[in-house]
């Protein structure tokens, strides 16, 4: 279907697809299998000027916004989320700064990032704060001209490998979550350390480590904003990326869908191909309904956040991509599994990498859960203020 | 520092077709590519633009007819400079020969260069002669079969040379030719803000008028060679398949070998 992307849009798509197929198909199966971390496939990135998507134009970026970054990494899925995420988890990190950050923050952190030199993290999740944000406990007391983090951070991507971390923490317990600010902390900073890289059930060539910050001293500029504003920090953020989220869900449908289609027209089976029998036609035109309907509210969603920058229903929106693509994409994975039978069993084809990657995007960014919570929410609000009545 | 990159439009392998009555290479609705090898030796000039990118320039050249510009295209799409196609009707039938003269005749034109960079050879004519031809046509020193680039001095490059009879090290002096290996780097994706402005980059044709050429020197009137017949070679039928065990298959072939009257069995 034609979305009426522009000439610059289709480019990226291009870019983004051909290292897909030059280099993450090709080597996808082993970094899955040794729970390799893919950095020459992070340098083909940095090659090629991607990294830069949402970075603004004067600190070295393209300038571009949540479309552009859905468009990259949802062909960026086809390949392999484990890459994708990786790729998208830099982002994420930089978008605190983006947003945030002082003129020095952004001229000293963002070129690097966009020009993939350093990949960022974002550290937010602790052992006893997952979907209860307001939970977290690292601690950063300033003291003179500097601030002391002590802490842990649980299950960070790009863990490790990452240069650059936005960490979240609390500046002032007394107020809860708007006691809570958030740092930039860099790789190598006195007393911060990473736990071991975490065994996962799928995109097992993203690192996901522990960060332990035990008395790690920071300059002070390295405050993003203001003390008080980490909780917001976070979720304007996360309104930028969760499309995204869903976008990496598209992209894994995607080629859940490609596989299925190529195999059903191949496989044999009491002397036809598998194709002709309408269990399966029900099968595939199940998943490319799917797909078709999550891509479409991803990119009508991501164009509506790049043009209304404060859009009150930014959250509920973000949300619902999330939710929507990411359920398609684990019910899309698990179907091309089942037409595939046996073989999407075996390790031999990629359609079982991808059930057991699609199950984090359920999870990860904020479970399903938690975004039904927004979902909801928002509209009892929504609804508040209707003075209409629709029954009579 | 100028670098030339000279790279090669060619049918890509799997489509290469011969028309029986002519005898050429039907070229036609059949799908091209940059050269392989020449995509080593952009490689190996942009990895030279890495170490000092406001210093380098590259500009890749080829010789061909116009749709032999996507290959420019691609180039500049991974971070070469500029661009340069040599086009023109009497360019047509080439040899070596002519190919390295033209070739030759439009990197004067392009004034001070240090370094010329090609592929090995070209994988469909597979001389690997035009190289070391313009080489010799522009008296420059030149190294072939080039696995290795590195810098001793500003204007003195040490490369890693690979041959039948083994590495070889040299000591080369700017400016010199080199042709290249696989072995000099992985060539790498391509950049969306290059890809951007390749697309509106006006890549400039230059025929015999802009050379200053004369017909007969160029293209099928300048060349020594002349292309007779091209032929598919004919396919081995008698092929068979062995199957079973490994012992199984060696008393079977030891069977075949014997009927076939092998001297000894």
């Amino acid at each position: 279907m034609d979305y009426f992307l522009t000439e610059e849009q289709r480019l990226l798509q291009e870019i983004a697809y051909e290292i897909v197929k030059e280099r993450i198909r090709p080597v996808r199966a082993e970094l899955d299998e040794k729970e390799e971390f893919p950095w020459a496939i992070m340098r083909d990135l940095a090659q090629s000027d991607l990294f830069g998507i949402w970075i603004p134009k004067e600190y070295g970026g393209l300038g571009m916004g949540i479309l552009e970054n859905c468009l990259v990494v949802e062909q960026l899925a086809r390949g392999c989320i484990g890459i994708a995420t990786t790729f998208a988890a830099s982002g994420l990190g930089a978008y605190p700064i983006v947003l945030f950050g002082s003129d020095e923050l952004k001229r000293k952190y963002l070129p690097p990032i966009a020009r993939g030199e350093k990949l960022a993290a974002f550290a937010l999740t602790e052992p006893g704060a997952g979907s209860d944000v307001s939970a977290i406990r690292t601690r950063a007391v300033r003291v003179g001209d500097e601030y002391i983090l002590n802490g842990t951070k649980q299950w960070i991507t790009n863990g490790g490998e990452a240069d650059i971390y936005s960490v979240f923490a609390i500046t002032d317990p007394s107020k809860g979550p708007r006691g809570a600010s958030c740092f930039v902390v860099e790789k190598g900073d006195p007393g911060f350390f990473f736990g071991k890289k975490e065994k996962k059930l799928g995109i097992r060539t993203s690192a996901t480590r522990e960060l332990v910050f035990n008395d790690c001293r920071i300059p002070r500029s390295r405050l993003i904003g203001k003390e008080g504003l980490g909780f917001i920090i976070a979720m304007k953020t996360f309104d930028k990326s969760r499309p995204g989220i869903g976008a990496l869900g598209v992209g894994l449908a995607q080629e859940a869908l490609d596989i299925s289609v190529e195999y059903a027209r191949k496989r044999i089976q009491f002397g036809k191909p598998i194709i002709s029998f309408q269990v399966i036609q029900h099968k595939i035109a199940d998943m490319a309904m799917k797909i078709e309907a999550a891509r479409a509210l991803i990119y009508s969603a991501a164009r509506y956040l790049d043009t209304k920058a404060d859009a009150p229903d930014a959250s509920k929106i973000a949300a619902m991509c999330k939710v929507f693509a990411s359920d398609v994409a684990v019910q899309v994975a698990l179907e091309a599994v089942q037409v595939l039978g046996g073989y999407g069993y075996m390790r031999d084809y990629p359609v079982e990498k991808l059930l057991r990657d699609s199950k984090i995007l359920q999870i990860y960014e904020g479970t399903n859960e938690i975004q039904r919570n927004i979902i909801g929410q928002e509209l009892n609000k929504e609804y508040g203020r209707i003075k209409e009545s629709f029954i009579r | 520092m100028h670098i030339v990159v000279c790279v090669k439009q060619v049918p890509e392998t799997q489509n290469v077709k011969i028309d029986p009555t002519t005898n050429t290479l039907v070229r036609q609705g059949v799908a091209s590519m940059m050269n392989p090898f020449d995509r080593f030796a952009l490689e190996a000039a942009l990895r030279i633009k890495d170490m000092d990118r406001d210093n380098v320039n590259i500009t890749v050249i080829t010789m061909g007819p116009p749709q032999a510009k996507e290959v420019l295209i691609d180039a500049l799409s991974r971070g070469a400079d500029d661009a340069v196609l040599l086009s023109d009707q009497a360019f047509a039938g080439a040899d070596t020969w002519a190919t390295s003269y033209t070739l030759a005749s439009a990197i004067r034109k392009l004034g001070s260069v240090d370094l010329i960079i090609c592929g090995k050879q070209a994988i469909d004519g597979d001389t690997a002669q035009v190289g070391p031809e313009l080489a010799t046509l522009l008296d420059l020193p030149y190294a072939t079969y080039v696995s290795r680039i590195e810098f001793l001095e500003p204007r003195v490059l040490k490369i890693t040379r690979q041959t039948d009879e083994g590495t070889a090290v040299w000591k080369v002096p700017l400016p010199a030719l080199l042709t290249v290996l696989k072995d000099v780097g992985i060539p790498r994706v391509r950049s969306y803000r290059a890809t951007l402005r390749a697309r509106r980059y006006e890549v400039p044709i230059w025929g015999i008028s802009d050379l200053r050429l004369s017909k007969e020197s160029v293209g099928l009137k300048g060349s020594f060679t002349q292309v007779i017949k091209v032929f598919s070679p004919q396919r081995a039928k008698d092929r068979t398949f062995i199957e079973g065990s490994v012992s199984e298959q060696a008393a079977r072939l030891y069977e075949l070998l014997k009927k076939q009257g092998v001297p000894g069995l």
